[in-house]
């Protein structure tokens, strides 16, 4: 029997493991946090259908409590190298090695990080928060401005970090548009006085019921949407925010301030994948690892014996996640008959 | 807000049979970066000579690739070259290549030295 090892306890590398074990298959899968689904469980509610972030992470934690499924958490990856000719060697932050015949690396993405974008004042003025934190105020149901009082008006902005050439990311990050019409239709929900609005550069709502959602923030919470990159934000005397932006469908220059500038933060390749990617060959564009073909065999490698799937090859959202974990262990079946 | 007394005057539509497309061409093939623009604004949000009038070059450079030139050369002259466009430009477009390239252009095409069929009016 060959011995399969996933690196990530994400949606991913849950979804992964449990059709192998289902299967009868063993599997290791390693997971560097403390606990798995991280990048999950600090969202509150989620896109498309407001489903509790919670209740996707306690669904995904049931998956692994199967006897095939043997989970090392607070292990960190951080080698991946031939050994022999058919064989795997991992090696952990404690200097542990593990020996394995298929990897499936399922290491997921990280949030950009705002700090980037330093004329967005983020880090400087505490009017500017990111779609994250956005989301622990919407948990505990207290949206607050800079001074710890109710909003008058927030500002969500697209693009950050993704699509920008600044910060190096041509991608578009594909979750932050529909994430903003969420967070502000949430944020109307909370208070409803509040005045949102959106900036964006396009507005991409592909998958189901994404437009809908649009509609809805339209035509029910009355948010606004504003065609424009907002270029600069500063701070101002009272702790609010000044945003500057064009209005490129009225083709003026258009100036306001703001309780919260919201920052949606796009994804970015985790350490974990950028460094894995490239020890065993596979690392592609932007730090992402990269399939053997996109149309066609889109979970297998160049590298015999390595498989991918998940955010650790370009964002997705969490049911493409999943289905591509299904899809990889598919694949890893067919290679172990 | 200050005016220096010139604006842009488009037409009432665009004909797109109409415009002279070497001047775009001529434009592209200068500031091949010019072809990656998504028209956001995010040059003229920040620009300084658009803090003080109504100069708007996203305006500007959109309108010159609709073929709309009247007015633009005077236009252009209000910036100051300053290149703070081009450090905000999500795209990486050399927006101040663009400019002094579209003066160039736009200096031809006055003069009548631009080859091809003359549009403005
Ligand atoms: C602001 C924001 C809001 C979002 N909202 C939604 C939403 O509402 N709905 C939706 O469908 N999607 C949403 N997403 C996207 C969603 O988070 C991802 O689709 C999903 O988490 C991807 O799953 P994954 O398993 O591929 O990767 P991840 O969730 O990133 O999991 C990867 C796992 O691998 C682990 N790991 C990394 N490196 C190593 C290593 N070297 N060794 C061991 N373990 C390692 C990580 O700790 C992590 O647990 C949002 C994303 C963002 C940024
Ligand atoms: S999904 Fe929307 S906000 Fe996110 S990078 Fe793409 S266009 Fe920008
Ligand atoms: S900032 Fe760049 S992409 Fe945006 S309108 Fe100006 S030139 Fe075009
Ligand atoms: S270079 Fe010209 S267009 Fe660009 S910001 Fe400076 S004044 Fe404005």
């Amino acid at each position: 029997m060959k011995s399969i090892s996933i690196i990530g306890a994400g949606p991913a590398g849950i979804e992964a493991a449990s059709i192998l074990a289902q299967q009868g298959i063993a599997v290791t899968l390693f997971e560097k946090s403390s606990s798995a689904m991280k990048n999950v469980a600090d969202k509150t509610f989620l896109f498309p259908d407001f489903a509790a972030a919670s209740d996707i992470v306690e669904a995904m934690n049931k998956k692994l409590l199967n006897s095939n499924i043997t989970l090392h958490c607070d292990t960190e990856i951080v080698a991946l190298e031939r050994e022999g000719k058919t064989s795997w060697k991992l090696t952990d932050a404690k200097g542990m090695s593990y020996y394995s015949d298929l990897v499936l690396i399922a290491t997921g993405y990280t949030p950009f990080d705002a700090h980037r974008k330093e004329e967005l004042g983020y880090g400087i003025y505490n009017g500017v928060v990111t779609s994250l934190d956005m989301e622990k105020m919407i948990r505990y149901d207290k949206i607050v401005n800079s001074l710890g009082e109710k909003p008058r008006r927030v500002v969500f902005l697209q693009c950050v970090g993704s699509r920008d050439e600044k910060s190096g990311n041509h991608y578009c990050s594909k979750i932050c548009c529909v994430t903003a019409v969420k967070q502000a239709i949430e944020l109307k929900r909370c208070l409803p006085d509040t005045e949102a609005y959106v900036f964006y550069m396009d507005l991409r709502m592909w998958g189901q019921h994404f437009e809908e959602l649009y509609r809805q923030a339209q035509q029910e919470y009355g948010i606004r949407f504003v065609r424009g990159r907002i270029s600069e934000a500063s701070g101002t005397f009272d702790g609010r925010v000044q945003i500057k932006a064009e209005d490129t469908l009225m083709g003026l220059p258009l100036r306001m301030t703001t309780d919260l500038l919201v920052l949606m933060v796009g994804m970015e390749a985790s350490e974990g994948t950028r460094c894995l990617g490239k020890a065993c060959g596979i690392g592609g564009e932007y730090g992402f690892v990269q399939s053997k073909d996109p149309h066609l065999n889109d979970t297998a490698t160049d590298q015999e014996g390595i498989f991918v799937c998940g955010t650790c090859k370009r964002p997705m959202s969490i049911n493409d996640s999943i289905n591509d974990a299904r899809s990889a262990a598919v694949t890893i079946l067919q290679a172990i008959q | 807000m200050k005016n220096f007394g010139f604006t842009i005057s488009t037409g009432r539509s665009i004909n797109l049979d109409e415009i002279r497309e070497e001047n775009i061409s001529k434009l592209l093939e200068m500031v091949p970066s010019y072809k990656w623009c998504i028209g956001c604004g995010g040059c003229t949000a920040t620009c300084s000579a658009g803090a003080f009038t109504n100069f708007n070059i996203r305006k500007i450079h959109n309108s010159f690739v609709r073929g709309q030139y009247q007015g633009l050369d005077k236009e252009l002259q209000q910036c100051m070259l300053c290149g703070k466009c081009l450090l905000v430009c999500p795209r990486g477009v050399n927006t101040r290549s663009l400019i002094v390239n579209m003066r160039r252009i736009l200096a031809g095409v006055e003069a009548n030295t631009f080859k091809g069929k003359e549009v403005i009016q």
